[in-house]
């Protein structure tokens, strides 16, 4: 903890002689981009390039000049600075397959529990509420951004939060409601096909708000946090989950999760996308939310199960309250 | 690796065989089994989109009135026998599923005709509760109840052979205990948990007019502007028999069907219906097991004196078991070829004593001996049992099988207690066993509440399954390893046994493992 405190505000110093590249990935991403559109993104196993993993790039080597120069270009172009169009056509093509458990979204079903614990507990903590009742956030107004299904939010809303499921994908956002309706309690969720960015521009405000795994998907990481601290109630919440972009998120990330276990489709996540803890602190930092905690999760491949742990070097989620500047 | 494995078995089964028992009175005997089968479709069995299936369908859609919104339970639970009560319990008991609400089913109303005054003359099912499993019914609050009524505490169990060539002898002192058990007769078992989930339904659950229940709790999602006491419901359902299940299409609730073409609707529906499990059979659930080809001959006998001992000798055809129920009554589980049993449940009831005093004591081979090697054992050796003097109850016979489910859980449908293991009786561990799974259950819906998960959610299921399948396998394993090895008379296997029984008797640290296993105190025999 000590260390890790220590590596956070070497981070934050703004003194520090090598300032860390957000950039590095962009790029790399734009060129993706207009490859992915050139051959379809579905047909993903036939394409030759996606039968082995792509190389990581490699860190800290390209020319800042050019990725200064075209993020802003790409960012310009879109709607909304943290749509990402092919990311979008990817998951789209699998939405149908949100609950079965046995599916593509099997890694997000087994880890969800361990999810929850940390939101719940994280949550539980900061707005004083009880742990032991059964429904714990009872009252707060939380938005779970990038929704998919909805396997967060019928947990969310079980424990008595009124929940907002937002997803860019319209099919998603149509699955998470049918899903939703079999129980009275899950029908009170109020799903909408909308972007973060589209929220704050209706002035929509909420005491929590939650983005798990997505933020490897936007094509701005730090407008998106800067989107979701404008929904964040004074004194409210923000969790981040992602994967950390380690050597060892890339062999259990993408070649095991991808393509040795086929946990996942082929092609799912894009490694230099992901962003480190110390550059998530860093970001959410900008945009005046400062983390409080963090913690790891950790597969344990014997018994199948999640759990919340100190190791940051995989998957990670962040909870963070908003600053009032 | 044959000897060794038959070594072990001998070494653990010694552990454990002091009691036989019957569990699963009311399911046994009555519950849901007699029900005509009209439909055999259920969700869970992939291939019930057949013509019966349609035709079921159809009926149910013109003759019920589906969806109303007093038929939408939490949980229900099939079959309220011990262990369905227990489960009942335990979930109000824990503060994270107190609020759900649930309706526990047991169509045979006759059943109930048994739960008479307590000076009858005692029951002959009673049930060996073993010492982690006291700590479920006093965490329910329904211990109070148990200790006002005819029980027994026992502190040392017996166990021995009609070779003469061993034996093994436990007293709660080794492990540092009063206690190893207690035996209660499944009845006032029942009944305690039942008074402990809400006394006054009791009333009218004895006379029988009603058919399924229901609870309702403060804080029940349902009822919470109206209802600030914790209520209770009352739902007659006419001559509600499950005739079939049906999983929803959304799959978040279980259609359940009765009879009279009225259904309930259940997000969770757990089978503790017992050995013949018609929700098992409903939900299509695979199981493994065979008969034993041997009977077990129950009773009631009466002694000159107390006893305060479990006391088991194994025969060449089966095992005999005499267990303390108070007032100087023990409880006889006999364990015989099924001609066998016909002769003797025919035979005069001084006949009867006689034998038992000749399987107990008189018959066979000789005493063991207490020394080993010179060793002088004090306090633990052999003891003589005490001598029968009259028989006071009729004497029943019912055959033995082995049956374990292959899964305990499937989508929205959970089994416990015997409808997911029926052992052999020959320990005394099935209704152990089904607290044991109630328990464990409750804990799983709780945590999987916590975290906010759909109730019946097969993934919070498994856990439940993943917790008890392996520790209740071991058991059955090595129940049935046990039964054979006695089914054999050998002499090598004689002295394997004897040489298994020397080492349970003599070697310490041995005796305290096989007791906390025996007692549920440990996961796993030796290891543990």
């Amino acid at each position: 903890m000590a260390s890790k405190s220590w590596k956070l505000r070497r981070l934050l110093n703004p003194n520090r002689t090598n300032p860390l590249n957000f950039s590095i990935s962009r790029p790399s991403r734009s060129l993706r981009t207009k490859r992915s559109f050139a051959s379809a993104p579905q047909s993903a196993p036939s394409d030759p390039s996606r039968v082995l993993p792509p190389p990581p790039p490699q860190l800290l080597n390209r020319p800042s000049q050019e990725a200064a120069s075209s993020g802003p270009g790409v960012a310009r172009g879109r709607i909304s600075s943290s749509l990402n169009e092919s990311e979008l056509k990817k998951f789209s093509a699998i939405a149908e397959t949100w609950w079965d458990s046995e599916g593509p979204y099997k890694p997000l079903h087994s880890m969800n529990p361990t999810r929850v614990a940390f939101i719940r507990s994280a949550l539980c903590r900061h707005f004083g509420k009880d742990l032991s009742s059964a429904r714990p956030l009872e009252g707060l107004k939380i938005v779970d951004v990038g929704c998919g299904g909805g396997i967060l939010s019928e947990p969310l809303a079980r424990m008595g939060a009124i929940v907002t499921g937002v997803d860019a994908i319209d099919k998603n956002i149509k699955i998470a409601r049918l899903h939703a309706e079999s129980d009275p309690v899950t029908s009170s969720i109020e799903y909408c096909c909308t972007t973060a960015e589209k929220l704050v521009e209706d002035q929509r405000a909420f005491d929590v708000v939650i983005a798990l795994e997505i933020i490897e998907h936007v094509a701005d990481p730090a407008e998106f946090c800067k989107s979701l601290a404008d929904l964040t109630d004074a004194n409210g919440a923000t969790l981040i989950s992602t994967i950390n972009r380690s050597m060892r998120s890339y062999a259990t990330a993408i070649v095991a999760a991808e393509y040795i276990l086929n946990w996942l489709p082929k092609g799912t996540h894009e490694w230099s996308r992901f962003l480190t803890p110390e550059e998530l602190v860093l970001i959410l930092n900008r945009a005046s939310i400062s983390v409080q905690e963090m913690a790891g999760f950790v597969y344990n491949p014997l018994t199948g199960r999640w759990t919340l742990s100190d190791d940051l070097s995989v998957n990670f989620i962040a909870f963070g309250t908003k600053s009032s500047r | 690796m044959v000897l060794d494995a038959l070594t072990f078995q001998a070494v653990d089964g010694s552990s454990l065989p002091w009691l036989l028992i019957r569990r699963r009175v009311l399911s046994n005997v009555s519950g849901l089994r007699i029900v005509p089968i009209r439909c055999l479709t259920s969700g869970a069995n992939a291939g019930g989109a057949n013509s019966t299936h349609d035709s079921q369908i159809n009926h149910d859609q013109n003759k019920s009135t589906p969806n109303n919104e007093l038929d939408q339970y939490d949980i229900a639970i099939v079959g309220g026998g011990m262990v369905g009560m227990a489960f009942a319990c335990a979930l109000r008991s824990i503060p994270l599923t107190k609020h759900l609400n649930y309706a526990i089913w047991q169509s045979n109303v006759r059943t109930m005709g048994r739960f008479g005054d307590d000076d009858d003359a005692p029951s002959f099912f009673v049930s060996a509760i073993i010492i982690n499993c006291l700590s479920l019914l006093v965490d329910v609050g329904a211990w109070e109840y148990v200790l006002q009524h005819r029980h027994s505490f026992f502190d040392k169990m017996q166990v021995w052979d009609y070779t003469g060539l061993g034996y093994t002898k436990y007293c709660a002192r080794d492990v540092g205990r009063d206690i190893l058990g207690c035996v209660v007769e499944n009845k006032v078992i029942h009944k305690a948990l039942f008074s402990s989930l809400e006394m006054k339904l009791w009333s009218t659950f004895s006379k029988g007019t009603w058919q399924a229940m229901r609870l309702l709790d403060e804080g029940s999602a349902s009822l919470r502007k109206q209802s600030k006491i914790h209520s209770v419901q009352l739902k007659t359902i006419h001559p509600s028999r499950l005739t079939s299940m049906d999983l929803q299409s959304k799959k978040s609730t279980v259609k359940l069907d009765l009879t009279d073409g009225n259904a309930i609707y259940a997000k969770l529906v757990v089978g503790a219906d017992g050995a013949r499990s018609r929700v098992r059979d409903l939900a299509g659930f695979k199981t493994t097991g065979w008969s034993y080809k041997q009977n077990a001959v129950i009773c009631t006998v009466e002694h000159a004196v107390e006893n305060y001992c479990a006391w088991q000798r194994f025969l060449p055809n089966g095992p005999i078991a005499l267990l303390p129920i108070g007032d100087k009554f023990s409880n006889i589980v006999w364990t015989m070829s099924p001609n066998e049993s016909t002769e003797r449940t025919s035979m005069s009831e001084n006949d009867f004593v006689k034998a038992v005093n000749h399987a107990l004591n008189d018959g066979y081979g000789p005493h063991p001996s207490s020394s080993f090697l010179g060793y002088n054992p004090g306090d633990s050796s052999w003891e003589v049992p005490p001598r029968v003097v009259k028989l006071v109850s009729d004497r029943m016979a019912f055959p033995l099988s082995l049956l374990h489910a292959k899964d305990y859980a499937l989508d929205h449908v959970v089994l416990i207690g015997d409808a997911a293991h029926s052992v052999h009786p020959l320990a005394g561990q099935g209704v152990n066993l089904g607290f044991g799974d109630a328990l464990a259950l409750a804990k799983v819906i709780a945590d999987g509440v916590g975290l906010g998960a759909e109730l019946g959610e097969l993934s919070v299921l498994k856990k439940y399954e993943a917790e008890r399948k392996p520790a209740n396998t071991m058991m059955a394993a090595i129940l049935d390893g046990f039964q054979k090895a006695y089914s054999v008379d050998l002499g090598p296997l004689n002295v394997l046994r004897a040489a298994g029984f020397h080492m349970a008797q003599h070697i310490s640290p041995l005796k305290k493992s096989i007791i906390s296993y025996a007692t549920g105190e440990q996961k796993w025999p030796l290891f543990g």
